[in-house]
């Protein structure tokens, strides 16, 4: 490109670029890269010394013989390079006279169904490359499948090699045909087929002479006129996520968010989720100075008319036209990670700014997202897709992420999973809408309260989490400090592991699963007993964290006592009271805690007894003691 | 008539949001400011993200004392604004043994940089740290995630990294593990400047031609900007109209000679210059093209 001879005038235009973020997804070996390095290439991506590198690396990596391997050039880390394959999502920008794009690129190779889905959850249209000779494979119908998942509208289908088959339009047209067939069977309908050669440039950013029998538009000609999700957002009803509120002085409280559908202006009256409170806005700040009108993609900081409560995680929302606000719901999953999903375990769900602690139920099922059958499954291991229902601890504000005829929601319907102990995203999520029962059945408001029932027994209740190993000596101490209790006029109640498996719980084993069940079920028996103003004491060997911390939140703020009962392993297996870890070490005892299933010490517990140091008896008088402390 | 965003409003939206996100849930917060033209911007960015309000973190500058006059002259400036509250950082191992880039070749870099920079993050207890790194400068940047997730010895796991879906960034960490934010990971060199041409952010007189002292090493033409400059035998001042795409330490920043002394020629120029901003950087070379990612892994920003 030479230098434009008034460069204001040329700057001027390129304000009035737009964006468009699309996808490129295709098998292994049907020139995605290659195609994108085109496109780069031919819009002056490339600079000079890159090239050059490219050439270099061509010869000592590329595939081509003599030519350049544009593949080389959008392949990044040093492992990918080796395999020949990438392997993560990796973003590249090229820009037309009309357009900025950003590209994710994304590889085809079967496993990694999350790298496509990630790059696919931004992406207003998916490129999908299919070799000429090899026509729509079972990884286009996967590829369509996962982009219209994730709510992706607009389709390329980029018939690629078309040099290997001699410009062939029948064979072109008999491919379009074959995947006009399979894209409405999932309903997708806005879409075109492209005969290109990524290699010679044919139809990737002008006309080819080699296909004179093809009309359409080239893959750059489609990908600068194809309308934007961004026109379709700007058109639904005003929603906001408040991320943070401004508050430099006392003057001044400011709820600042990127909008995320519709407009807003001062004068509007809005409604805060989830309380549903009303206000009007008083003014859209920017550094700029104020708006009149703000639209869908701007972020912006509003304030209210009058003082509101609203606070990060809280949607602002057209007053008239407000998303529903629930705690149970179905939806689509993607499981990410290698350990796969736990029915009933705790994770962090992100939605918006929100975020909350979940438990996804068994699927209803998985879906084999290469004949999109639908299979049975307990669980989601990496890769998998499957619809489940999924409660929150406390509501959020949502909207259904798919919309028929639009854009999809993808603030207030795309969520994450994140595993609450070593934090990775585990899992991404699209909700399809709330369930009824959670709609219909309100908490029935209780006249005689627990504070009452507290008052009644003059104590303050109180749930005593006694956790360690098999043998470690829960129930022992346990049953003293209940003792002890009782002569002080304390009214309690023991919960011991072994009892509550001979009834409430005698439908559960000692899978992973199950172990986390007993313990919710527990917890929540503990909850009601604390709300009848009980002092409870469980003695649960309750391994995991994660669980253990979700029973504390179930409680009210301080009446979680977590008692952790530490004896070594060696110890306990001395003292061996009911002969457990002997059958355990002779392998008649599967996932036995300690000795093949792990035990997660509690980090801070309120208190800690070293068995070791202490006898029984001391033992319950210091846990009497921190207990009587404590009110 | 609803008001249409061109690609330059998407971009600021987004890194506004990044940043905002960022504040929301992060404990302690910093932006490494290094008085390039992306500090320049992402600082402009994060002035907007708050107001009316001012900087919710401060600036960390981790110097290695031989950057530019001119870079230090803009950080002071930057210091005595209202609102601002900046930290210089020097490890003081790299102080004492007197670290230079003439005699200690990749160790300057190593030394100052990114172990510099693990220490400051340490001794302030920053958890989140704001780099301006942009997804477009190099190939094994293009994959790296906007909060770029590094374990207890701040490194760079590539197989760690977590999804990041929509705008859905997950900031969640245990203790003693950081994070890297890098608010403007989609944006290109070019609409860079066309910001700065929008927006009237000042940047560093480095950046625009004038007639400097240089001389040519090994091909690259570098300046010299105070008597700390070793002349190696044969090496001759010249006197040539340069400027610099990016900036470092004035001995490994290699000069471009242009005619461009506003905003608007650097535009012209880039549009139909032939060469990538990343090739006057003297430390990419290293050890050949997978370099970038080696530095990544160890901690380099």
């Amino acid at each position: 490109m030479t230098a434009p001879a008034d460069v204001k005038a040329w700057l001027a235009e390129q304000q009035h670029k737009e964006l468009l973020r699309f996808i490129t997804c295709g098998s292994v070996d049907d020139g995605k890269s290659t195609l994108i390095g085109r496109l780069l290439f031919e819009t002056q991506a490339i600079f000079d010394d890159q090239l050059a590198a490219l050439e270099a690396d061509s010869r000592r990596h590329g595939t081509q013989g003599e030519n350049i391997d544009f593949a080389l050039l959008v392949d990044g880390l040093s492992a990918e390079r080796e395999q020949g394959i990438t392997i993560d999502v990796a973003y590249r920008y090229f820009s037309s006279e009309r357009r900025k794009f950003i590209v994710a690129d994304t590889p085809g190779h079967e496993q990694y169904t999350r790298n496509m889905v990630t790059g696919a959850s931004t992406a207003d249209l998916a490129v999908l490359l299919v070799d000429a000779r090899k026509g729509v494979l079972t990884q286009t119908r996967r590829h369509s499948y996962l982009a219209k998942l994730v709510g992706i509208r607009r389709f390329v289908l980029a018939v690629n090699k078309m040099d290997l088959v001699d410009y062939d339009q029948a064979a072109f047209e008999a491919i379009a045909a074959d995947y006009r067939a399979f894209a409405e069977k999932i309903g997708i309908d806005q879409w075109v087929a492209i005969p290109v050669s990524g290699l010679n440039g044919d139809n990737v950013v002008g006309p080819s002479d080699a296909t004179p029998w093809y009309q359409g538009p080239s893959v750059l000609d489609h990908l600068d006129t194809v309308a934007l999700d961004a026109a379709a957002d700007a058109a639904k009803p005003l929603r906001m996520a408040v991320q943070w509120v401004n508050r430099p002085n006392q003057d001044f409280r400011g709820f600042a968010g990127q909008i995320a559908s519709g407009t807003v202006a001062p004068g509007n009256e809005v409604r805060i989720l989830p309380s549903g409170r009303l206000t009007r806005i008083e003014r859209v700040v920017t550094s700029g100075g104020d708006l009149e009108l703000a639209v869908a993609g701007q972020s912006v900081t509003l304030t209210f008319a009058n003082e509101v409560d609203c606070s990060r995680g809280d949607v602002i929302a057209v007053a008239g036209d407000p998303p529903e606000v629930a705690d149970q719901f179905e939806a689509a999953i993607v499981w990410m990670a290698d350990e796969p999903l736990i029915p009933g375990r705790g994770y962090w769900l992100k939605l918006g700014t929100q975020t909350v602690t979940a438990t996804v139920h068994h699927p209803k099922y998985e879906v084999n997202v290469n004949t999109l059958e639908h299979l049975a499954a307990p669980t989601l291991g990496l890769n998998a897709i499957g619809i489940a229902e999924i409660a929150t601890d406390r509501e959020i504000t949502f909207e259904p992420y798919a919309v028929e005829g639009s854009s999809p929601n993808r603030v207030l319907g795309g969520f994450i999973l994140i595993d609450k102990l070593s934090n990775a995203t585990v899992a991404c999520g699209m909700l399809h809408f709330a369930l009824r029962r959670a709609h219909n059945i309100h908490r029935q408001h209780l006249d005689v309260s627990r504070e009452t029932h507290a008052a009644l027994k003059g104590q303050k209740p109180a749930v005593l989490w006694f956790t360690g190993l098999s043998g470690a000596g829960k129930s022992t101490i346990a049953n003293l400090v209940e003792q002890k209790l009782a002569k002080l006029g304390r009214h309690t109640f023991l919960l011991d592991g072994d009892n509550v498996r001979h009834g409430l719980n005698r439908d559960l084993g000692f899978t992973e699963a199950d172990r986390i069940e007993n313990i919710r079920r527990v917890g929540e028996v503990a909850r009601l007993m604390a709300d009848a103003g009980l002092i409870v004491l469980t003695a649960f060997i309750s391994p995991f964290r994660a669980e253990r911390e979700m029973v504390r939140k179930m409680m009210a703020q301080g009446e979680f006592i977590e008692v952790f009962v530490d004896t070594p392993l060696a110890e306990a297996e001395k003292r061996d009271a009911k002969g457990l870890y002997a059958k355990a070490r002779a392998g008649e005892l599967k996932n036995f805690t300690g000795i093949d299933s792990p035990y997660e010490e509690p980090e801070q517990p309120e208190i800690r007894i070293d068995t070791t140091a202490m006898s029984p008896e001391a033992a319950a008088d210091l846990i009497v003691e921190e207990l009587l402390k404590r009110r | 008539m609803t008001p249409r965003l061109t690609h330059l409003d998407r971009l600021e939206a987004e890194s506004i949001f990044i940043l905002r996100e960022t504040v929301a849930e992060a404990a302690r917060p910093v932006m490494l400011y290094s008085m390039g033209k992306d500090s320049a911007v992402m600082l402009h960015l994060a002035r907007k993200a708050f107001f009316p309000g001012p900087l919710p973190f401060p600036l960390l500058h981790v110097d290695t004392t031989w950057k530019f006059r001119d870079m230090y002259a803009e950080r002071d400036r930057i210091a005595a604004e209202p609102g601002i509250d900046l930290i210089i950082y020097r490890n003081p191992e790299a102080l004492d043994k007197g670290i230079n880039p003439f005699d200690h070749g990749p160790l300057h870099t190593d030394m100052w940089k990114t172990e510099g920079l693990r220490q400051a993050l340490d001794l302030h207890g920053f958890d989140a740290a704001f780099g301006g790194a942009r997804r477009d400068e190099e190939k094994s940047r293009a994959k790296e995630r906007v909060f770029s997730f590094r374990d207890k010895n701040h490194r760079w796991d590539p197989k760690r990294q977590r999804p990041e879906l929509w705008s859905l960034y997950n900031a969640r960490k245990n203790k003693g593990e950081t994070m890297r934010v890098f608010p403007l990971s989609n944006w290109t060199e070019l609409d860079v400047w066309q910001y700065i041409l929008r927006e009237g952010i000042r940047i560093v007189p480095l950046y625009f031609a004038a007639e400097r002292p240089t001389v040519t090493r090994d091909g690259t033409v570098l300046m010299v900007d105070d008597e700390r400059m070793r002349l190696e035998p044969g090496e001759e001042v010249v006197r040539r109209k340069v400027r610099f795409r990016t900036l470092g330490c004035y001995p490994l920043s290699g000069a471009v000679p242009s005619e461009a002394e506003t905003v608007e020629d650097i535009v012209a120029e880039m549009l139909a210059s032939s060469s990538s901003e990343r090739q006057g950087r003297v430390i990419d070379r290293d050890t050949g093209s997978a370099s970038m990612e080696k530095k990544k892994q160890e901690g380099y920003f």
